[in-house]
């Protein structure tokens, strides 16, 4: 649309409407613009109220210490913590790596336009947007049974998750690199510096805090997802933290929803508590990637 | 003579800078095979789907799968019409975008033109927030809060009980309102300032500019990011699991319980389907259908951006 047709239109809009009537309309449309806001600070509000109000009886030492038991006032989620913990590192851990090296060779290495550039780019907006059940098929399929076979443990959650949070931890990767001023790195070329010298003592030192911020945000994701561990066998009774990658395991997303679906009152509000735990975890992790990011604000 | 050689002698790269060039090499060969990797994510999805689904072709005709109307694959003796699921998705689809839609544009039209910077200190950090709770924590709340409270007092058509689609697509439609005001408020900042200007110099108030210059000129981004919360809705399952029942009637009332693709493979999932049997087949071929609909729909939203951009200056 050019600027001469909104010209047109608002001039013939100025001639055949009262400005009364403008004024109406604009107060309706700001009404409802206040309306979605409200609906989204309200649902953040009551969501939280609400997991407050009925897990607060449950929010107890006992809570983060005990192992599942069939009395709900025994029950706790100690073995969900360390589940989440093994589980949550290795992704993290695992994904970082790849995501570097993916990240590096496409900002510092690959041409732009080259074709396998765009390949792999193309790949990873394909990945973000497969839904997260698929990569627990995907590790049904390959890792837990054929292929890898590793039954449902440690193991297998940490491939799928580690899966699943990449494409996230790549494009912030990517965005970090991008931010690193091309001075920087020809400076260090100038002093006569190979690519890889200027990559790891110049660029990459320049981008820890972009790409921490970046893997935080990964690693929160990993921490609340559910879907595919259903598939994974992570909604079963465990009783021990696990010991290896070959244990048993289940994850706090997993026993919220088991307490959730529960009858009983009382198992509810071991879920609603089993929430509170999963939102400080994710609030302290948010934290720290704020405290890195206004830590280390630079201007080139 | 000999300071010639001597000088030539010198040019040839000394063993040290060859080990150099060596290691160049070969970091770079890791590193577009570490990137390369991610390759091999999408292959295995798409292996991982196609056998099983060929499989499940094999005893289940097509002609049984899009022509009845009964899903019990779980059942003795099972059933396998999926078009309880399908209209269980895109009633769930529905009910979320009819929210998510309109609510993500009017606070991306209150972040662009109204509010003050204190009030986007507040509001930008809220949305951050309530994007980063955890699919479960929604569905705990669909099921304590949204069912009893929302849905069932705002569907006068019939009885809404304990679970139901409408409680889950209200509730994936707040989930996702956080993404669809980012991406809808990303598309509006790439609107020229210089058309907005000129909107107001011609007297339009913050009403028209918003609806008469910033959307239209927004559009392709806004529709991209529509299609892009269609595909979410479509794929999200712990809410529906938990909220929407585990029944799939073959019903268009969404104040009754349904079943989506995503929340059967969920709920399929909970039960251990033994390798090979129907039941766990039922998985992947559900699973492929969710699999080319999320696809197709991400792939025509990048189509979107890139085909009908308004390219300006």
């Amino acid at each position: 649309m050019s600027t001469t047709v909104v010209a047109d239109r608002y001039s013939a809009d100025l001639k055949d409407s009262t400005s009364a009537s403008r004024k109406r309309w604009d107060k309706v449309f700001l009404g409802g613009l206040w309306l979605s806001t409200l609906v989204a600070v309200l649902t953040l509000v009551v969501l939280i109220l609400n997991t407050l109000l009925r897990g607060y009886t449950r929010l107890n030492f006992a809570l983060v210490s005990n192992f599942p038991s069939p009395f709900p006032e025994d029950a706790g989620i100690q073995a969900a913590i360390f589940g989440s913990i093994w589980v949550v590192v290795t992704s993290g851990v695992v994904s970082l790596f790849i995501a570097m090296g993916t990240a590096i060779y496409l900002e510092e290495f690959a041409d732009p336009r080259g074709r396998l550039n765009k390949l792999i780019t193309l790949n990873i907006q394909t990945l973000a947007g497969v839904p997260s059940i698929v990569f627990g098929i995907l590790g049904l399929a390959f890792v837990a049974r054929g292929w890898l076979g590793w039954g449902f443990s440690v193991g297998t959650a940490s491939v799928v998750l580690t899966m699943m949070v990449l494409p996230v931890m790549i494009v912030s990767a990517r965005e970090a690199l991008k931010a690193v001023p091309s001075s920087l790195r020809e400076g260090a070329y100038a002093l006569g510096a190979t690519k890889w010298q200027a990559i790891s003592k110049q660029v990459l030192p320049a981008a820890v805090p972009g790409i921490a911020t970046g893997s935080i945000l990964g690693v929160s994701r990993a921490l609340g997802e559910s879907a595919p561990l259903i598939l994974l066998g992570a909604l079963a009774y465990v009783s021990s933290n696990p010991t290896g990658y070959d244990s048993d395991y289940t994850v706090l997303p997993l026993v919220i929803l088991k307490y959730t679906q529960e009858a009983q009152e009382e198992f509810q509000a071991v879920g609603a508590a089993a929430i509170i735990v999963l939102l400080l975890l994710l609030v302290t992790l948010n934290m720290i990637a704020i405290v890195i990011r206004d830590k280390s604000r630079k201007s080139w | 003579m000999n300071t010639a050689i001597n000088a030539l002698n010198e040019l040839q790269p000394s063993g040290r800078k060859l080990r150099q060039q060596r290691t160049e090499r070969v970091i770079r060969v890791v590193l577009a095979c570490i990137a390369a990797s991610g390759m091999l994510i999408t292959t295995g999805v798409v292996v991982a789907l196609v056998r099983p689904t060929v499989q499940f072709f094999q005893s289940v005709s097509i002609g049984e799968f899009l022509g009845t109307t009964q899903w019990f694959p779980l059942y003795e003796p099972p059933d396998f019409g999926v078009w309880p699921l399908v209209i269980g998705t895109f009633s769930v689809m529905l009910v979320a975008i009819t929210i998510a839609v309109p609510g993500g544009l009017g606070i991306a039209f209150y972040l662009n033109q109204y509010a003050s910077n204190r009030v986007r200190r507040v509001l930008k950090p809220t949305l951050e927030i309530l994007a980063g709770v955890p699919t479960v924590v929604f569905g705990f709340f669909a099921i304590s809060f949204i069912g009893p409270n929302v849905a069932a007092k705002i569907w006068i058509f019939s009885d809404v009980g304990f679970y139901s689609a409408l409680s889950a697509g209200i509730t994936v439609g707040l989930m996702i309102l956080p993404m669809m005001t980012t991406l809808a408020e990303d598309a509006m900042a790439a609107v020229p300032k210089s058309l907005v200007e000129g909107a107001y110099a011609l007297g339009a108030t913050k009403r028209e500019t918003c609806t008469g210059v910033i959307f239209p000129a927004a559009l392709s981004g806004i529709i991209a990011a529509g299609v892009i919360a269609m595909s979410r809705a479509i794929g999200e399952t712990t809410i529906v699991l938990l909220a929407a029942g585990s029944t799939a009637y073959f019903s268009f009332d969404i104040g009754q319980p349904m079943q989506t693709m995503a929340s059967f493979i969920g709920f399929a999932g909970l039960g251990d389907q033994p390798t090979g049997s129907t039941g766990y087949l039922t998985i992947f071929a559900v699973g492929s259908m969710l699999f080319v609909i999320t696809f197709g729909l991400n792939v025509l939203s990048r189509r979107i951006v890139t085909r009908f951009r308004e390219v300006y200056e």
